[in-house]
């Protein structure tokens, strides 16, 4: 296996066009060197992407924050401003793996390897995230974090295209976001059932738009439209917050496992939406008061 | 195969090594550099034992490549100790009988010293989610929690 770390994003455009093997982009190695271990994948060329400066930062400008493909869940957990603006996205990120592999593990990679149970990804298309994808002749094109998983471990990337960042929108005032997860213990596993609600709140408290992603409970992440429509024009009240949890059951189509039934993952989905429409709530609430 | 040099720090000593470009850094610590204090135990990130800091930061030495380390510095078990006087973690894992096998034990003290340089006074829960990535089948954790809560309330001077 050849092995490079380019220092440019063209560089790097041009080792994936000019290479017909199988090439496999490295940024925090949390899934791909699990899988090369077990000869899941053999790489003929695998390329780091830390060298590149613009990867490894977190920018805010007049458009929200660009987050680099390869800045860490820990990273992303210390920059205090993004922490505040996005709570939702940082606590899906920080949820996964240990301390250690919060050290090295992506956003980008979490995308990418398009787990339904990826527990960065339903906040980021709750909150209307967008990927810059960077094509073989260094082209550039936005898309919605939601085109990229197609099925599990699929990906709509071409051959040639990589992912150089994340972009979070400038956010609506009056908007709160969370994300909960249930696993069978308290951490290290992967989500049996994941919600991401974002809400964006009038001047009264009345909610204006939200949005209501589960994970884990169907081939991919699924949009609850009936909990939406229930929350616009509401202030979360308890009947309002008992139709979500009707309607996001609903919505789900999970697989039965050992480590969480049909029965107790579509149960669970119902509660997980009620506490993390509550959560967001609160939240924009309190950015209404700020 | 492709061979590759790297020229990396570890534990604040220029090391040059050379390496499979598939190798881990953990098995270029102990097949090539005979750091063996790292241990091996999931080669997964599952377990922690081979815990080691890059930049200061908290990794799992089986989840990165030897030649990611180039320009960049290392911290393993080996570098906690000074000489021969041990870390007050170290002292406080032997005082508070910490530790029965030892395997996971120098990741568990990496880890620690990470958490401590970062935030010196954790709360016990602060503690064991931190160290939700070391496994250890021997002890049950809480003596290893009791020793680093120790270990920091005297690094602290309280």
């Amino acid at each position: 296996m050849r092995y490079e770390a380019p220092v440019t994003v063209n560089e790097l455009a041009n080792l994936l066009s000019s290479n017909d093997g199988i090439v496999k982009i490295l940024a925090g190695g949390t899934d791909i060197l699990v899988q090369m271990r077990s000869g899941a994948i053999e790489p003929d060329l695998l390329v780091d992407i830390k060298g590149i400066d613009a990867m490894n930062i977190i920018t805010k400008n007049k458009d929200g924050y660009q987050i680099g493909a390869s800045v860490s869940c820990a990273a992303l957990n210390e920059n205090v401003e993004l922490k505040q603006d996005y709570a939702g996205v940082c606590e899906g990120a920080g949820l996964i793996g240990s301390a250690q592999v919060q050290g090295r593990a992506t956003m980008v990679g979490n995308l990418c390897n398009a787990s339904p149970a990826a527990d960065s990804v339903p906040c980021l298309v709750a909150v209307g995230a967008t990927v810059t994808v960077v094509g073989n002749d260094g082209a550039t094109r936005q898309t919605a974090v939601e085109n990229i998983p197609q099925s599990p471990g699929l990906t709509s990337l071409g051959k040639h295209e990589f992912i150089s960042s994340i972009n979070l929108p400038k956010k609506p005032i009056n908007t709160g976001d969370a994300y909960l997860r249930f696993i069978p213990r308290s951490e290290m596993d992967i989500a049996v059932v994941g919600c991401a609600v974002c809400i964006t709140l009038d001047d009264e408290g009345v909610c204006t738009d939200a949005k209501l992603f589960l994970g884990a409970v169907a081939e991919k992440i699924i949009i609850v439209k009936d909990a939406v429509k229930a929350m616009v024009g509401t202030m979360l009240d308890d009947e309002v917050v008992d139709n979500l949890e009707k309607s996001a059951s609903k919505a789900c189509s999970p697989i039965n496992d050992k480590r969480g039934t049909i029965e107790f993952r579509t149960k669970v989905a119902g509660v997980l939406a009620k506490r993390a429409a509550i959560i967001a709530y609160k939240r924009a609430m309190n950015k209404m008061k700020q | 195969m492709t061979v590759v040099q790297v020229a990396t720090k570890i534990n604040g000593d220029e090391v040059e090594f050379i390496c499979d470009s598939s190798e881990t850094m953990l098995d270029v610590l102990r097949d090539r550099l005979h750091l063996t204090g790292s241990k091996e135990g999931c080669s997964s990130g599952d377990c922690g034992a081979c815990s080691i800091t890059l930049d200061g930061r908290l990794v799992c030495s089986c989840l990165m490549l030897g030649v990611e380390a180039e320009g960049h510095e290392i911290g393993t078990i080996e570098g906690v100790a000074d000489g021969a006087k041990l870390h007050i973690i170290q002292q406080k894992i032997l005082d508070h009988a910490a530790l029965q096998c030892g395997i996971c034990t120098p990741g568990i003290i990496v880890a620690a010293k990470a958490l401590l340089d970062k935030n010196p006074n954790p709360n016990e829960s602060e503690i064991r989610f931190w160290l939700a990535g070391n496994l250890c089948r021997c002890t049950g954790y809480d003596k290893i929690i009791r020793a680093i809560m120790d270990a920091a309330r005297e690094m602290r001077g309280d």
